[in-house]
């Protein structure tokens, strides 16, 4: 039960580091890489907290292995922002609708938006409900990230008409 | 929730996949998605020493049509069943289906043939494999042989994969074109198991059905082809009479457990109300 | 004056005081991840404890064998009941007076009960270790139903304390009782009872249930050997309560324990409680001198630390054939689980369960609780509500809708005849509370024209007539609740936990340069107090809420105070927070009047700054005043601006609401869809608006799964069913319905700026208004009354039951 070499992008930088091949990905980000914005709510794949993006989609890290993600090109909540800081508007819709609380489901619930909107993006707020429903929240009744992300979707809608 | 140590494994070919099944034996499982292993490894009610990763077997993925079946490699992903344009032309039901399964996130990681193979009653796509009469190929030290879904599961994660096979592959016959077809599925919320749900494929001819398949899920330990309730549709405009006996059918034959999602009395009911309501939108969607 | 110069509007604006729609402070850490919760601290040289717990609901420990976990490479410790009896640590005691095994001694009392602590480099090995320590039971028949607790021969549970005869809040009379407690007038309600023209009777159950924050409980724990210092960072509702318990138990001096809360992942009362998790770790810490981390997986949550409800509830309502209610009885079978862990006041072992009266002018009533010992997880926390208010409300609630069947009448008509009315504010209750102020008809009429009560009625008339000629088999269902809730513990004259009045606190200081810093006893769990306590600040002082900080939960640097749970933060710690602002204001104006060189009394404050009255134009601004406060010597004042007040309610406060709910139940299935929900709060005077939406939002989802869905249930040998979130009812986005709020205001007469509380209200209201929407659907049918949760297979039970399944 040797330990192995895993290596990895997370968040646009290499990562490299001996792990045991059971180690769960959600605990080889936070512990090993010290990314500690996704969280471990249930243990059983069915809460969303541990959500990160890997290789373009959105996956629960608690039911992972590290030995599974090697060579991955990994995102978490961390890597949201821009380099330089700026927050992604869908961080800034969060915080303008009241969009979390305890925010412990914050960084799961974002880094799936995050992506959802790549896949859609303009989705109804009944395509929204459906593509976050593998992340619960127990402090917000929902209603307020779905107006967020909605508000993030319209947000990047019009920067991207702008650009154009 | 912490599972126990193993030695990993991430073969680049089916063959070499094998091998190491074989020479691992029962020491070794086959990880495809995970998302039914590593929770049973999470609460330590699997230890495999080894684990064979099959993810970067090339042979085992992808989506296609060949002489009226389709061919769905056993690692493609829930996700790519429901993105895949083939599949919802020639197939739509899978569609149906894999987007009540899970989650997004799961069923971006879930593959189809972690699916069908591992045996648990609750899984969505068995049953439909039944209706659809499907086959698996499984592939072993000797080469490949095919079994279809009907025969496949024999109880609870107990199945016809022999020690050293791998599920590689999923064959569809390709329903007629204008078939009718639904997914029916109850459950608690999304991310559960079905309390019951049922699967139902037919054709029409002139507002009479001229053939039926209909399969249970999460009834029974294993899924359940309801050959009789397919039947009982046949040669009938669906009247209240024929959807009655093959919902009576259904029924006679679901022995689901009692557990959280209610007791047997009620969810062999449910069962027959998503037979009738299945029936119902397949019937209408027919031409 | 320039034409730059701030209108008092903009000044105003400036300040984002009360009722602003404040963004919040805390959402910047948040949404980048940058949260700082208990699982996230990593310090040098920290271990990893995990427990060994017990497969069985009851059964006597033969033996352990600990060798083979120690043997694995990285196990530092596995402790046992033996190893903490020297230490006289294998017991503690609980909040409500019993004590609770740390690590079971001899016997173990539920399933999942802690039986050893394994202590190693990191998790895994320790949860490789927990695998091989070995246990040998010998299974013991459990008490899984509290009505059969008391039988003659029932099992003997505990057996630590089965001669005791006397228990925290009298005798006990049976070995599987723990109290009784007996509230109002029994004899006039048994009179009024058996004189009555009508009288409704129906066992209500709130079942049991659990909190199921979505971060479990967890700690670091560390022992500073050269200094002495136990510090351990935890998921605390109450740090400095869980300090005084640490010294009491460990004997460590207070001055040298520090807890610290950090950012808490929601509590809703599943972190007020003390668990043997916390006292392991300190207890590791101190043996190996490293800190020690603990944090329970969503199993353990579920099935160890502290659930809610499991209350039996029979009541007896009298009333005239038209409608006025005469009198109320209500006996309480309370299910405690293995140890009494319930989290109240110490006075009231069912906490404000006498507020079962509701809303309503009851003019006699009696209260009777029993509680009883099962081999269930112990607990019996305030799950999102105030002490018991939620089993109260939903019990009143359901009984006014059972007597307006029995009636014949309609809910909402019922409800308005028995109203207490405006002018009887303060209205002292049959039970003995005094309702500081309310204005129910006023609300009720809002919220019925808001929603067309009368059309619904119509409309599930129509529907009603379809389903009897066979042409839907949906049912209709209009659930009407009305609520009021007892918040705020509260007036330390009656309420203490542990011997801590329960008052609240708030320290203040101002910079010299005009900001400021606030320190609470409380702490946040996503309330958002960093941004709302700014805001009453901010209203008091004149100083913007961006410039002030707030900081909670360090117990070495925050004023005393008993946390945050039972809605209780607004009605003291913002009481607090106002009252120190004001002392903060009383020195301002004496430095202003000497810096203006008037005297105080001609001076008036006017949002930001003290003016002189009739010359608006001499005036200082509290910026002014702040840095004069540091660089002046002025006669008779103390250098700087510093304010503390420790405020000790005169009353609770009594948040009310009117709640609609219409269901759609499709009987053949047993699926009820929530097409439609109306909430209207009255939470007195509005902080931030916005937040109480949220707060409304999230309370509204978390009744919506706890009448729907949530139980934490027992198989006859004490196993539990179904521990995980595959099978415990957290709703997704999906099943969650889009939710309608209003308000009117009331403010409370007492509280400093009139507010009363509101995260809890929507649980309390929400419950009630579900289960009665449920019932309502099948009214008409013949049904009285269905227990929760109303999942798909009991109401389809239901449905059968009444004929409608064919």
């Amino acid at each position: 039960m040797s330990k192995m070499h895993v290596k990895m992008t997370v968040n646009g930088k290499p990562q490299e580091a001996l792990a045991e091949p059971r180690t769960l990905l959600i605990h080889f980000l936070r512990e090993e890489l010290n990314l500690t914005g996704p969280h471990i709510g249930c243990d059983t794949g069915h809460c969303g907290a541990c959500t990160v993006d890997l290789n373009g989609k959105s996956v629960k890290s608690c039911t992972m292995f590290v030995a599974q993600a090697n060579g991955a090109d990994v995102t978490t909540i961390e890597g949201i922002a821009a380099p330089d800081g700026t927050l992604h508007a869908i961080q800034d819709a969060f915080r303008e609708h009241h969009g979390l609380q305890c925010g412990f489901c914050t960084p799961g619930m974002i880094t799936r938006a995050y992506r959802l909107l790549q896949e859609n993006p303009s989705p109804s707020e009944e395509e929204i409900r459906v593509g976050i429903s593998g992340n619960l929240c127990r402090c917000t009744g929902y209603q307020n990230i779905v107006k967020s992300i909605s508000a993030a979707a319209e947000t990047m809608a019009a920067s991207r008409e702008a650009a154009e | 929730m912490i599972p126990g140590a193993f030695d990993y494994h991430r073969p680049a070919s089916l063959g070499e996949a094998i091998t190491l099944a074989n020479e691992l034996g029962d020491d070794a499982r086959v990880l495809a998605g995970g998302h039914s292993l590593i929770p049973m490894m999470k609460l330590r009610m699997a230890v495999p020493e080894h684990l064979i990763d099959l993810a970067d077997i090339d042979d085992l993925k992808g989506i296609d049509e060949r002489d009226g079946t389709l061919q769905i490699g056993a690692m493609t992903s829930q996700a790519e069943i429901i993105g895949s344009g083939l599949l919802a032309e020639r197939c739509p039901i899978l569609r149906e289906t894999a987007e009540q399964i899970a989650d997004p996130q799961i069923r971006n990681v879930g593959t189809i043939g972690g699916n069908v193979a591992n045996g648990d009653p609750g899984n969505d796509m068995p049953a439909l494999m039944q209706a659809l009469n499907a086959s698996y190929a499984l592939t072993g030290a000797g080469g490949t042989r095919e079994v279809p879904a009907r025969n496949f599961y024999e109880a609870a994660y107990f199945t016809a994969l022999e020690p050293g096979e791998v599920l590689s592959a999923i064959h569809i016959p390709i329903p007629p074109a204008g078939h009718g077809y639904a997914y029916e599925k109850q459950k608690r919320k999304v991310g559960d198991y079905a309390t019951a749900a049922a699967a139902v494929l037919l054709t029409m001819e002139g507002g009479v059905c001229t053939s039926a398949s209909i399969a249970l899920t999460n009834v029974g330990d294993t899924p359940l082809f309801a050959e009789a309730a397919g039947a009982a549709l046949v040669g009938s405009a669906f009247d209240e009479g024929a959807v009655g006996a093959a919902v009576s059918a259904a029924e006679a034959i679901a022995s689901p457990a009692e557990d959280g999602r209610g007791p047997v009395d009620f969810r062999t009911r449910v069962a027959g109300v998503m037979v009738r309501r299945a029936i119902g939108r397949a019937a209408s969607r027919a031409r | 004056m320039t034409d730059q110069t701030p209108t008092a509007v903009e000044r105003a604006a400036k300040l984002q005081g009360l009722g602003s729609k404040r963004k919040r402070v805390e959402d910047a850490r948040f949404t980048q991840g940058k949260g700082n919760y208990v699982d996230d601290i990593k310090l040098p040289g920290m271990l990893f404890g995990d427990f060994v717990r017990s497969p069985y609901g009851h059964a006597r420990i033969k033996g352990i064998d600990k060798d083979a976990a120690l043997a694995v490479p990285g196990v530092v410790a596995v402790l046992t009941a033996e190893d903490l009896k020297p230490l006289n640590l294998h017991y503690m005691p609980t909040l409500a007076g019993d004590v609770q095994a740390v690590l079971a001694d001899e016997k173990v009392l539920f399933q999942g009960q802690e039986v050893a602590f394994v202590v190693a480099e990191n998790r895994y090995v320790a949860a490789d270790a927990v695998e091989l320590v070995e246990v040998e039971y010998e299974q013991l028949d459990a008490v899984n139903d509290a009505f059969k607790a008391m039988d003659a021969d029932a099992p003997l549970l505990r057996e630590d304390i089965k001669d005791k005869q006397e228990g925290a809040h009298g005798p006990r009379k049976h070995y599987n009782h723990i109290f009784t407690w007996e509230v109002g007038d029994k004899e006039a309600t048994h009179k009024a009872l058996a004189d009555a023209e009508v009288v409704a009777e129906e066992l209500i159950t709130y079942q049991r249930v659990h909190p199921c924050p979505l971060e479990t409980c967890g700690c670091v724990a560390s022992m500073d050997k050269v200094n002495g210092k136990l510090t351990i960072w935890g998921t605390f509702q109450a740090p400095h309560a869980v300090r005084t318990v640490a010294s009491l138990i460990t004997n460590i001096p207070e001055h040298n324990i520090r807890i610290i809360s950090p950012d808490i992942g929601g509590g809703f009362g599943n972190k007020v409680g003390v668990y043997p998790g916390y006292i392991c770790s300190a207890v590791a810490s101190i043996v190996t001198g490293v800190p020690i981390k603990w944090v329970e997986d969503r199993i353990e949550n579920l099935t160890s630390t502290a659930f809610a409800r499991d209350y039996h509830m029979t009541g007896r309502i009298a009333a005239t054939r038209d409608g006025r209610i005469t009198g109320l009885d209500c006996h309480v079978l309370a299910d405690h689980g293995a140890f009494d862990a319930c989290a109240d006041p110490t006075k009231f072992p069912a906490g404000f369960f006498n507020i079962c009266t509701g809303s309503y002018d009851i003019p006699v009533a009696h209260v009777s609780v029993d509680g009883v010992y099962t081999n269930k997880a112990p607990g019996g926390v305030a799950y999102r509500c105030s002490f018991r208010v939620t089993e109260a409300s939903y019990f009143i609630e359901r009984m006014i809708d059972v007597l307006a069947r029995k009636l014949d009448m309609d809910p909402a008509e019922l409800r308005m005849k028995n109203f207490i009315k405006q002018s009887q504010f303060p209205y002292t209750s049959a039970l003995g509370w005094e309702y500081d102020s309310g204005d129910y008809e006023t609300a009720m009429d809002k919220a019925m024209t808001t929603v067309d009560y009368a059309g619904l009625r119509a409309e599930q008339a129509e529907n009603r007539a379809a389903f009897d000629r066979g042409e839907t088999r949906s049912l209709m269902g209009i659930g009407v609740a009305f609520f009021t809730e007892i918040v705020g513990a509260g007036p330390v004259k009656n309420c203490d936990i542990l011997g801590l009045g329960m008052f609240d606190s708030c320290e203040i200081r101002i910079h010299p340069t005009g900001s400021a810093i606030a320190r609470l006893g409380t702490i946040s769990q996503g309330q958002g107090h960093a941004t709302t306590f700014a805001q009453i600040l901010a209203s008091e002082i004149g100083i913007p809420a961006d410039q002030i900080t707030v900081e909670e939960g360090d117990t070495d640097t925050a004023p005393y105070g008993l946390g945050t749970y039972g809605s209780r933060s607004t009605p003291v710690a913002g009481a607090a927070t106002a009252m120190a602002g004001r002392k903060i204001r009383a020195k301002a104006q004496m430095i202003a009047a000497y810096l203006l060189e008037v005297h105080e009394d001609d001076l008036e404050w006017d949002i930001d700054r003290f003016q002189v009255k009739g010359n608006p134009e001499a005036a200082k601004t509290m910026a002014e005043i702040a840095f004069a406060s540091y660089n002046q010597a002025i006669p008779g004042l103390e250098p700087g601006l510093e304010a503390v007040s420790y405020y000790d309610p005169p009353n609770m406060t009594y948040p009310f609401g009117a709640y609609l709910c219409v269901v759609d139940v499709d009987v053949d299935t047993g699926v009820t869809d929530v097409r439609r929900f109306y909430a209207l709060d009255d939470c007195g005077t509005r902080i931030n608006p916005m937040i109480i939406e949220g707060q409304v939002h999230g309370g509204l989802t978390e009744a919506l799964a706890i009448a729907m869905g949530q139980e934490i249930a027992y198989d006859e040998i004490g196993n539990v069913k179904g521990a995980s979130l595959l099978d415990f009812y957290l709703p997704t986005a999906v099943e969650t319905p889009v939710w309608e709020t209003d308000h009117t205001v009331t403010p409370s007469p007492h509280h400093p700026i009139g507010a009363k509380g509101v995260g809890e209200s929507p649980n309390v209201g929400g419950v009630s208004a579900f289960s009665n929407a449920v019932n309502d659907a099948f009214a008409h049918k013949g049904l009285t009354h269905t227990q929760m949760p109303h999942d798909h297979w009991r109401v389809w039970k239901t449905a059968e039951r009444l004929g409608l399944n064919g």
